[in-house]
């Protein structure tokens, strides 16, 4: 049994495809990346799998249960936790709330909810700004508290959509550290990115995607050397 | 049969008119995004700027269309520039304020006509009010059949700016895509200003074609600005050919429904299609068409 | 600290009040207003809070005020049986209103619970054999004091408050917010938003049906256009909360004692002083009020205080989830 999974996962929009017969599969506890050019459906296998959408065709399968046509809260139920290319801070709350809100996932209590959510931000390095309200942070720590927020929900799976783009370089190395952490915690996680230094040293394996179709799968190091991948992002010669 | 037919037609011409006042509306819910909850008080105001003209100038309803028009698209113009585009600035807990704003101008608005000419009903008495002409069986009553007639008039009349003129594609374009539209050049703030006025003259034509069949006391504006949104509704938001049929059906559906059903709750009619229409056909009417 | 000892103050002179002054006139005065306290409350709940806006919280009242009328006039028992089934019936509305409005979102939303407001004036004004009609119901007050019913009235609006405090700190609370600000993100947190929303309508439903019934007992009259008024039940209930400040839980309370206090001030041309033509003009008044408040005091009275008392004061404030500011 795999860990995650789709199985030809397929979503049409109207006339255009735009996931064509998606299949990949996810070890416990590796980094799994998604990578391909603009537009090429990395954010909608994501919407897919968190149930934003409805899948036309095509199977999610975590830890051997069938997620299809599950409300999108009922997968973060399930264990698995995501951050938004474009980041949603809940705007008027503070940080700390913001993570709190996750937290009650697991709990009831708001004691404990507090707990958890100091624990996290603790680990995430934002403990000493959990009092400053959402809408006034930096981007580089709202997509640190979008991580946080997730992480908060106790995810078994993490999908991190594009969380180093608009970042520093400096923001971004920290951000490299801050997976490799959540990681280390044991923590499996799908990564979608943009910037390829980030996913060359990250992934432990790499599925590319253009118009919505699988066009290699393996190791970053295949994969950076695979004809098909260079075409899509250089063009052909 | 006949009486069936009958009533048809008398929906039908009052739909006319209907889809004028929802037309309005419909304008502003595209290029705003806002429900204009003060759209019947606005045609109230037209509808008592003919009385005036009529009962002191002796000035013949469809003429004071000429003076009421003008007037409401003015006031429209600076009822969007002084108090809803303000409001664009402001970061509300309350998204929604616009569309309270409207409800307080309404409030206004009709408090204003109340203060000066009372609340007692009035009424335009032109010599062809109650005149009618058969056609086969069927009786069509006079000023409503000019209002139905005058009332694709103006709406052709809209369509060729919409669709024709160079300002006419600027309010659509800013209806699909207010940023996109400003990036371009277009005068945002400008274009806003001319669709409110613009819906405002709509509703007030709307309100001088009722008016020779119609009595007249402040408060009459509330029912119509019911009756505008269950129409932009029903047509589905924002889509003028949608707003049209939408008129026609709320006409049909209260005429025969006050006939068969029960005249008390004609007006709950419209409530009532509005409802099924928001729960089984979020689209409204449009997502039948496509257009 | 201070804000404590602020509440405690007036929460000991709302209590004395009726022993100090002895007019009924002013009693009633207090009556009402904690009566919109209660409303008000109820509003913000759903919408200051929860971020879903009603424009049609008459539904909620009038529901409550005719459970209490009908079990006269109907069922021959004492309309004081409307104090226990008007919240419940006003709930059994919510959910029904819940099941037909939260699959809409923005404007649809708010116009869908107006619209089914005034459904229901018109059929309470036409279904005369079950709701007398227009004729309205009135019924006979059990008491001639009305300090019994100011102490109910108090009752009713510090349950209200207190029991929405406690939400607001409790994972519902969170949660209610969490949907206010940003819908999709909490859908991803694990919230079902129409769940939530759904608590969050039948909480503020039970409070305004109660206030509805405790109107019908107060008063002893109501017809379909008082209860199921559009401006005067649903907009006053959005003003109340907006003046004061919405998603704010003194903001309502606030809202409430001077939205009440203002149009008894019109009503009465204030208190006679000024010239009789003023009291015809509160309505106009009202509307006023509804511009200038939206237009300059988007936070309310105790959102914005900060601002205004920031002027002499340099306190930072922090805001939170249970101040939503």
């Amino acid at each position: 049994m795999n860990f995650f999974e789709t199985r030809r996962l397929t979503k049409a929009f109207g006339g255009l495809i735009a996931v064509n017969d998606v299949t990949f599969q996810v070890q416990e506890g590796e980094i799994y990346g998604l990578i391909g050019p603009n537009g090429s459906g990395k954010t909608t296998v994501f919407n897919l799998i968190t149930g934003y959408y409805p899948i036309t065709s095509g199977q999610v399968l975590f830890r051997g249960k069938e997620m299809n046509g599950f409300p999108t809260w009922k997968i973060c139920k399930e264990g698995v936790g995501r951050t938004f290319q474009i980041v949603k801070p809940l705007r008027r709350m503070t940080v700390l709330e913001n993570v709190m809100t996750s937290a009650f996932c697991r709990t009831n209590s708001a004691t404990k909810a507090k707990d958890k959510a100091m624990e996290v931000l603790y680990f995430c390095e934002m403990e000493k700004k959990i009092d400053f309200p959402a809408k006034g942070l930096t981007i580089g720590d709202r997509k640190r508290m979008e991580i946080a927020r997730a992480l908060a929900t106790e995810p078994k799976l993490l999908l991190l959509d594009e969380t180093m783009a608009g970042l520093t370089p400096q923001e971004q190395a920290e951000g490299v550290e801050l997976i490799r952490k959540v990681r280390n915690s044991g923590m499996t996680i799908i990564i979608v990115e943009h910037i390829m230094q980030v996913i060359m040293s990250l992934c432990d394996r790499i599925l590319c995607i253009n118009y919505g179709q699988e066009i290699a799968k393996g190791t970053p190091s295949e994969v950076a050397n695979n004809h098909a991948v260079i075409e899509a992002y250089l063009g052909k010669e | 049969m006949e009486m069936f037919i009958q009533m048809l037609v008398a929906g039908i011409l009052i739909g006319g008119v209907y889809a004028l006042i929802g037309l309005g509306m419909t304008l502003i819910m595209g290029v705003m995004r806002i429900i204009n909850l003060a759209h019947g008080q606005l045609m109230m105001v037209a509808m008592y700027i003919t009385f005036a003209l009529f009962q002191f100038f002796d000035l013949d309803p469809y003429f004071a269309l000429l003076v009421a028009m003008p007037c409401l698209f003015l006031l429209g113009v600076v009822i969007q520039k002084y108090f809803l585009n303000p409001l664009l600035k402001i970061d509300s807990v309350i998204p929604q304020n616009q569309i309270l704003m409207t409800v307080g101008i309404g409030i206004v608005l009709t408090e204003t006509i109340r203060f000066i000419f009372r609340s007692d009903y009035k009424s335009v008495k032109t010599s062809y009010s109650t005149a009618t002409f058969m056609i086969g069986n069927i009786s069509w009553n006079v000023p409503m059949f000019v209002a139905f007639g005058l009332a694709v008039l103006l709406t052709t009349g809209l369509f060729f700016f919409l669709l024709k003129t160079d300002t006419g594609r600027s309010v659509r374009a800013t209806a699909q895509n207010k940023d996109a539209a400003m990036i371009l050049g277009i005068n945002a703030e400008w274009i806003t200003q001319l669709t409110y006025g613009l819906g405002a003259a709509m509703a007030a034509a709307g309100g001088t074609l009722l008016l020779p069949i119609y009595y007249l006391f402040p408060d009459v504006g509330g029912q119509f600005t019911l009756k505008a949104f269950v129409i932009t509704v029903l047509g589905g938001m924002g889509s003028t050919v949608g707003a049209i049929m939408g008129g026609l059906v709320l006409g049909v559906a209260e005429t025969l429904g006050a006939t068969y059903i029960s005249m008390d709750l004609k007006d709950a009619f419209g409530m009532v299609i509005f409802v099924l229409v928001l729960v089984f056909m979020p689209g409204g009417l449009k997502t039948l068409t496509k257009v | 600290m201070k804000s404590k000892y602020a509440i405690i103050a007036a929460i000991a002179l709302l209590v004395l009040f009726p022993l100090m002054v002895g007019s009924d006139y002013y009693r009633h005065i207090f009556i009402i207003a904690l009566m919109w306290v209660v409303i008000g409350s109820s509003w913000n709940l759903l919408a200051g809070y929860t971020g879903q806006i009603s424009f049609g919280h008459a539904i909620f009242f009038g529901v409550g005020a005719y459970t209490a009328g009908i079990c006269t006039t109907q069922l021959g028992i004492s309309a004081w049986w409307g104090m226990l089934l008007g919240g419940p019936v006003a709930m059994v509305f919510g959910f029904l209103m819940g099941s037909i409005c939260f699959r809409l979102r923005g404007s649809y939303f708010n116009l869908a619970t107006l619209a089914i407001a005034e459904i229901l004036r018109l059929v309470a004004k036409s279904w005369t054999s079950f709701t007398e009609g227009m004729m309205g119901i009135l019924t006979i007050q059990t008491f001639r004091s009305k300090v019994p019913y100011y102490f109910l009235a108090l009752g009713l609006a510090g349950l209200c408050v207190f029991t929405i405090y406690k939400i607001m700190k409790s994972k519902w609370g969170f949660y209610f917010v969490a949907i206010r600000e940003d819908q999709d993100a909490a859908e991803a947190l694990g919230i079902s938003s129409f769940r939530y929303k759904t608590y969050s309508l039948l909480v503020s439903s039970f409070f305004t049906g109660l206030a509805g019934a405790f109107y019908m007992n107060y008063m002893g009259f109501i017809d379909p256009d008082v209860v199921f008024s559009l401006y005067y039940i649903s907009i006053m209930a959005i003003l109340v909360a907006i003046l004061g400040g919405a998603g704010l839980i003194w903001g309502p309370p606030v809202g409430a004692f001077i939205m009440v206090l203002l149009q008894e001030l019109f009503r009465s041309a204030f208190f006679g002083m000024a010239p009789k033509w003023v009291s015809n003009a509160h309505a106009m008044a009202f509307g006023i009020l509804v511009i200038v408040v939206i237009r300059y005091m988007a936070n309310g009275i105790v959102g914005d205080w900060p601002k205004i008392h920031g002027l002499w004061a340099r306190e930072k404030v922090i805001p939170s989830a249970t101040s939503g500011n």
